[in-house]
């Protein structure tokens, strides 16, 4: 009995695998037959990003985006007289599910990649278009591996960078000389940012009084590292840190009557989004991020009215960098004469070359510009949270 | 005068451990179990009042009560579904199942909940102490919880020691086998046990909480870690003891972090609780319990 149970079994899963086999071989032939007919008349530009799950407001804040970028373009006549074909695939900020996505787009025959969202699937990512040699890039990807390969570029600040630009940004606009940390010792981003905080600090004028860490098992405490802030007389406390552990923070200083500043970097981007929190302990908190939806430059208040009415929602930074992405690709696509019918190899050197000559004024900053490795430059901006909005400064 | 502030924060931590700790040591102490699930069940209590509080606007004082209900009935639950199979089975294959348990309370809440963190309001109504001219501050919670704490520590002792279910629970404590030839219902001392353990989840949860008011699927599995960390510390099975460790605790963690490093003070505990160990194996009030072969 149990022998014929488990012949059984064993043909059924044959059997299943032999199904899925055909399925996946129908579905990408006619996925290769619906779009062959379009090659060399549009550039084809794939994203990927998490657009269900935990991350989902990340992805879809850049597909949104990149959907406006791309029809402006297209409206504006193309890049060169030629139009964008845009697809976005979903990942749900999952590495291998975020490498099936890039498969499907080659599937459809992308030519260049935007994305993908999220640091780790982006990482995993690389390694493929690296492989193919396609150009990459990514509009919010912050780890330092995310651009490891020469054909990677990235719209965002690494997360190193935000320490080194935060410590520039405190000490040129005067916020304080003696500045105390608490950052998370268990997680990458948030001791990277302050391991380059703390070492470009004595450059701007700042003295690092204290620092205070804590990890991903110990982090509902925070009145001993905010005590030694106080005792050490820190005028500003520089919070590296994910915005759930920073709402208790504020919280804790509040109860404990200390009142400093509080810096952040983009993790606390989304703390005034925390249900049940008191908005008015983050009053006054300033952070490290490239874009401010009220901000009163006119491409600024263009995008965001067009996001609200398409969208309904007032865009986030992913969503800035998505756009920018987009036009990044459009100038390095112009600087160096590439067209839609070259091969996605030949296109990658044009554009690799292309990008590092580029000076773009986007949403996220005046006069961005990029080097060989894969880096963005351009100043840092930074936001204040003022009567429980997040304003420019 | 730092000093006495760390060492304040460090006893208003060192209370939440022991509450905890009170439900570990008395399952430990009568049922022979670690009830890895302990922590969860506190997460559960936590979540139960915050929805009775924020979503269904229920008065603190009776969501609590609501919560310590709901946490009762899913301590009689999770030992009549997962523990009393295996009465008869190795410890070991009830600490795997307690384990299985914690897993599937956290999973449970993150379908039902979500992954993301919410903030709970303080249910503790109790004015903060203000000592020494406004340099010393003891909050409402800590009040409460040290309070809460030493009350459940004196009923439960008083529990024990005069009632006939305390008497009973004693009894099976010492011999199994030798309470059931004595007439006494094993099985039913041993869901009373689970029953005020897993009540006492629920007040530690919501005190928790109030204390640090953050709340997401895997609020208990660390405190939980801890307080029993703290229940050995001071010997498992012993009421005071669980209190003195989850006090001490506290404070040793937050004077390491303020003196030495705050990156190194879990290190610091759990060498502490080596180095105790070594020199009293059975913790600082443990009992010894000489085997007669």
């Amino acid at each position: 009995m149990k022998k014929i149970a488990s012949l059984f079994l064993a043909t059924a899963m044959v059997a299943s695998l032999l199904v899925g086999c055909g399925n996946t071989a129908t579905t990408s032939d006619s996925a290769a037959e619906s779009t062959t007919t379009a090659d060399g008349a549009a550039f084809k530009i794939g994203g990927i990003g998490p657009i269900t799950g935990g991350a989902a407001v990340y992805g879809t804040a850049v597909k949104n985006a990149a959907q406006i970028a791309v029809d402006e373009i297209n409206e504006a006549g193309g890049i060169n007289g030629t139009p964008i074909e845009y697809r976005f695939e979903d990942d749900e900020h999952d590495a291998e599910k975020s490498v099936n996505a890039y498969n499907t787009l080659k599937d459809w025959n992308m030519q260049i990649l935007m994305g993908t969202v999220t640091s780790t699937p982006s990482i995993a990512v690389s390694e493929k278009t690296k492989e193919d040699n396609m150009f990459q890039l990514t509009p919010s990807g912050s780890a330092v591996a995310c651009v490891q390969y020469d054909n990677a570029f990235r719209v965002c600040f690494s997360d190193p960078n935000q320490g080194t630009k935060s410590a520039q940004y405190i000490g040129e606009n005067k916020l304080a000389t003696k500045v105390a940390v608490i950052f998370d010792s268990s997680d990458v981003y948030s001791s990277g940012i302050k391991d380059t905080f703390v070492a470009e600090a004595p450059n701007q004028g700042i003295e690092v009084v204290a620092e205070g860490s804590f990890t991903a098992d110990n982090k509902t405490d925070f009145t001993t590292q905010l005590l030694q802030a106080k005792d050490a007389g820190a005028e500003l406390v520089f919070l590296p840190i994910y915005y759930q552990e920073a709402t208790l923070i504020l919280s804790q200083a509040n109860s404990m009557g200390y009142a400093p500043l509080f810096f952040g970097c983009d993790g606390l981007d989304g703390i005034l989004a925390v249900e049940n929190f008191d908005k008015s302990l983050a009053e006054g908190v300033m952070l490290l991020t490239p874009f401010a939806a009220d901000s009163a430059d006119e491409a600024t208040q263009a995008f965001v009215a067009k996001y609200q009415e398409k969208y309904g929602e007032i865009p986030n930074q992913f969503a800035a960098d998505a756009y920018d992405a987009i036009y990044a690709i459009k100038a390095a696509i112009e600087q160096s004469g590439a067209t839609a019918d070259m091969s996605v190899s030949d296109l990658c050197e044009a554009l690799k070359k292309g990008i590092t000559e580029i000076e773009l004024n986007g949403l996220t900053g005046e006069g961005m510009t990029w080097t060989a490795d894969g880096e963005v430059n351009k100043a840092p901006k930074a936001v204040k949270i003022v009567d429980g909005v997040y304003t420019a400064m | 005068m730092s000093f006495i502030t760390y060492l304040i924060n460090g006893i208003s931590l060192g209370s939440v451990y022991a509450i905890i700790a009170l439900g570990y040591t008395m399952v430990y102490g009568i049922a022979k179990m670690l009830n890895f699930a302990h922590g969860d069940v506190i997460m559960v209590g936590g979540f139960v009042a915050f929805t009775a509080i924020t979503t269904l606007g229920i008065s603190p004082l009776l969501s609590v009560l609501i919560s310590i209900v709901i946490c009762t009935a899913l301590g009689i639950a999770i030992e009549k579904i997962a523990y009393k199979p295996l009465r008869k089975a190795t410890p070991l294959a009830v600490l795997i199942t307690a384990i299985g348990v914690s897993y599937f309370l956290q999973n449970v809440a993150l379908l039902v909940f979500g992954s993301d963190t919410k903030l709970f309001s303080s249910v503790v109504n109790v004015p903060d102490l203000s000592l020494a001219e406004g340099q010393i501050l003891i909050t409402g919670e800590t009040i409460v919880t040290i309070l809460a704490c030493i009350v459940i520590m004196i009923v439960l002792s008083l529990f024990i020691k005069k009632t006939k279910s305390g008497q009973a629970m004693l009894a099976v404590s010492e011999d199994k086998g030798a309470a059931e030839l004595m007439g006494v219902n094993v099985n039913k001392t041993i869901s009373l046990t689970f029953a005020i353990g897993s009540g006492l989840a629920a007040i530690a949860g919501v005190l928790l909480c109030s204390a640090y008011p953050t709340l997401n699927p895997y609020t208990g599995a660390m405190p939980g870690i801890k307080a029993f960390v703290a229940a050995v510390f001071g010997g498992i099975g012993s009421i005071p003891g669980a209190f003195i460790g989850g006090i001490l605790l506290g404070v040793i963690e937050n004077l390491s972090k303020a003196y030495i490093s705050s990156q190194l003070s879990d290190a610091i505990v759990f060498s502490v609780l080596i180095i105790v160990l070594l020199v009293k194996p059975t913790g600082i009030l443990g009992k010894k319990i000489s085997e007669k072969v």
